[in-house]
């Protein structure tokens, strides 16, 4: 142990009160940092869950035209001036299957689904309500989303096998009063076709649950009138957070309009991020607190050993060594709030998990919904770090520039 | 043009510490006070010099000086002949550690720290022992000085004759060429001060260091090897 390391213990330990004073602010700090940030983003990666277990990480929905202004001048050899203008976009993806396979060669890409979209009605044996069909081909869409875990009653195994099975949304299915197995009809294009529930699924985002409903990919074409061509290519990529610059890449290459996730929902993505800076500013609040804490017990120890620095210098302490004396208080009491603090968040963190809190709209959660991430601890300790040692460093300094002459002089007067 | 206070000594002659021609002014302004006035001094191994003198004489404003803890305005300081005055702080905080102890008046020993503790510091600052060797170092300096069976009390445990040993104790520990006392018994009974000047000047006398003592019990100056009087800033 070094010679400043023990004194440094000694100093603090003998101010016991102020010590824990000090490190129960530390601990308060870091603790809250944590929770804090683990609620807010434990919602938003939640969101973002649900978002990609939905709609996926990419959607390639409609082909890029560019419109040219041309410029003909006659007489001679003639020549064209021709100047982009703008972008027209035409509905829809006229060539699935070459697209899905030029999708797939893409780096990082999980899965592609090619999808038929078209408005229709459902209609039960108690009411009609406006829905919206996608047809999918099963295997392909399990790749792209998560509806084989958003399955709250039957199972996907009829959906498979029977052409005029269907999954339906838990709203949908309880404003109609289906259940599995219940049949009723789809309207579209003045024709009526029955079908009957294989599944009910949730995906806690209500605008889908209430009008999304799925069918096999042959039969919706048949029923929307749509015998070539879909309205959107659903991508799932490996690491989803690359979804921005791949979609960048893939409208490069494919001329069609391709929509991250983080476009798709860039709404609601700036309303968690408002909500987590707005968190991390309270929580700065709690370690500058902590480090007037520090501060507070630096200068009164400093005010109270003037007597011992002066002892120390006469005995051959460098002014650096005193510096460090109170760094390594500062130190020690980091290294205890930190350790703490870390286990008081954990702890809190893990608390707040068990908060019932029922959620349906955005996402479907029946608790608080946190997130173990180690990068909050991170976060939370460095910014204790960096204010405590700064807030540390004005006694430290103080501490290092009295003269021992003067201390000794004083006291001896 | 050689001042009456400068004190010959022999070309040669090994000296533990000299200074001439010391100027140092206190305070500011107005209330700027001229407190040594040119004080030139030397002192050699295994003396014990007594500087004596009426209060606000600048007998501690020496000392200090002496010891490194303050700078001189003018004038200059020798430790074991290396020039001192115009050193660094650095350069003087190396030699206090290792060259000077200091005895205060009011003790200030460390008191979180038992006396054990206390003496190792300057020990452990320097670094040249073993901790083994510092621990052993330190128990024999305490048994030394009568405090053998109380090398784990706190400074708090002591009484003030007892600290009073103590920093006799921490003030030997690196076996510095010089101690400098200030008042080394002004805060201590009749038995006690006899008791403290005894042991400081027979453990300096027996590893030849030179002590320099301040000091207004003229009991104490009187057995000194050496008395020096001052008044109003100079050696009288």
């Amino acid at each position: 142990m070094s010679p400043n390391f023990r004194i440094a213990f000694r100093f603090l330990t003998a101010k016991k009160r102020a010590m824990l004073m000090s490190l129960s602010c530390t601990v308060l700090g870091v603790g809250l940092f944590i929770v804090t940030q683990a609620t807010t983003s434990g919602f938003e990666k939640f969101f973002i869950k649900t978002i990609l277990g939905t709609d996926g990480a990419i959607r390639i929905e409609d082909r890029k035209q560019d419109t040219m202004r041309s410029m003909g001048v006659s007489g001679g050899d003639s020549f064209q001036v021709s100047a982009r203008e703008g972008v027209k976009y035409i509905e829809g993806v006229d060539e699935p299957r070459e697209i899905s396979e030029a999708v797939t060669k893409f780096a990082d890409v999980h899965g592609v689904s090619a999808v038929v979209r078209g408005n229709v009605q459902l209609t039960s044996a108690f009411k009609t309500e406006d829905a919206q069909v996608l047809g999918v081909d099963l295997d392909a869409h399990l790749l792209v989303s998560d509806v084989a875990h958003q399955i709250m009653a039957g199972n996907l195994n009829d959906f498979r096998t029977s052409p005029s099975a269907v999954l339906i949304g838990s709203v949908l299915a309880e404003r109609l009063q289906l259940s599995v197995g219940d049949s009723f009809t789809i309207n579209a294009h003045g024709e009526s076709r029955r079908y009957h529930v294989a599944a009910i699924y949730e995906t806690g985002k209500r605008d889908i649950d209430k009008t999304r409903v799925y069918l096999d990919l042959v039969e919706a074409r048949s029923l929307l009138r749509k015998p070539s061509g879909v309205s959107f290519i659903q991508v799932n990529l490996v690491d989803p957070n690359r979804a921005r610059a791949l979609a960048t890449h893939m409208e490069e290459v494919l001329n069609y309009s391709v929509r991250p996730w983080q476009e798709r929902e860039k709404d609601w993505l700036a309303v968690f991020r408002a909500l987590r800076i707005s968190s991390a500013i309270t929580v700065t609040v709690f370690t500058v607190i902590a480090s007037l804490a520090m501060f507070n017990t630096l200068m009164m120890i400093v005010l109270e050993k003037t007597k011992d620095i002066a002892i120390l210098r006469s005995m051959g302490y460098e002014r650096r060594d005193i510096t460090q004396i109170f760094l390594w208080q500062a130190g020690i009491v980091l290294a205890i709030g930190a350790a703490l603090g870390a286990l008081f968040g954990l702890g809190v963190t893990w608390a707040v998990e068990q908060v019932p809190l029922p959620i349906n709209g955005l996402f479907k959660t029946e608790h608080f919904i946190v997130t173990y991430d180690p990068w909050h601890y991170v976060q939370a300790i460095g910014t204790a770090v960096v204010m405590v040692m700064i807030a540390s460093l004005v006694p430290a300094r103080r501490a290092a520039r009295l003269e021992p002459g003067d201390i000794v002089r004083g006291t001896a007067q | 043009m050689k001042s009456a206070n400068v004190a010959s000594f022999a070309p040669g002659e090994s000296l533990a510490l000299r200074c001439a021609g010391l100027q140092r002014y206190l305070g500011e302004g107005e209330g700027r006070v001229h407190v040594l006035k040119g004080v030139s001094f030397e002192a050699r191994p295994g003396q014990v010099y007594a500087i004596v003198g009426p209060s606000g004489c600048g007998k501690s404003t020496l000392l200090y000086l002496l010891g490194l803890l303050d700078q001189p305005d003018g004038g200059t300081i020798e430790i074991n002949g290396r020039m001192m005055s115009n050193s660094d702080d650095h350069a003087r905080t190396a030699a206090r550690g290792a060259h000077i102890g200091f005895v205060f008046q009011f003790h200030f020993l460390m008191l979180e720290f038992s006396a054990l503790d206390n003496v190792m510091m300057p020990m452990r600052k320097l670094a040249r022992l073993t901790p083994a060797e510092m621990t052993a170092r330190a128990h024999a300096l305490l048994g030394s000085v009568g405090l053998g069976e109380k090398t784990h009390r706190l400074g708090t445990q002591l009484s003030g004759g007892e600290q009073q040993r103590v920093a006799v104790a921490r003030a030997l520990a690196n076996q510095p060429s010089i101690i400098l006392a200030d008042e080394p018994t002004g805060n201590l009974d009749v038995k006690n001060s006899g008791m403290v000047f005894d042991l400081l000047t027979r453990l300096a006398k027996e590893n030849g260091q030179a002590v320099i003592l301040v000091t207004h019990n003229p009991e104490i100056a009187q057995r000194c090897d050496v008395t020096r009087p001052m008044r109003d800033g100079l050696f009288v």
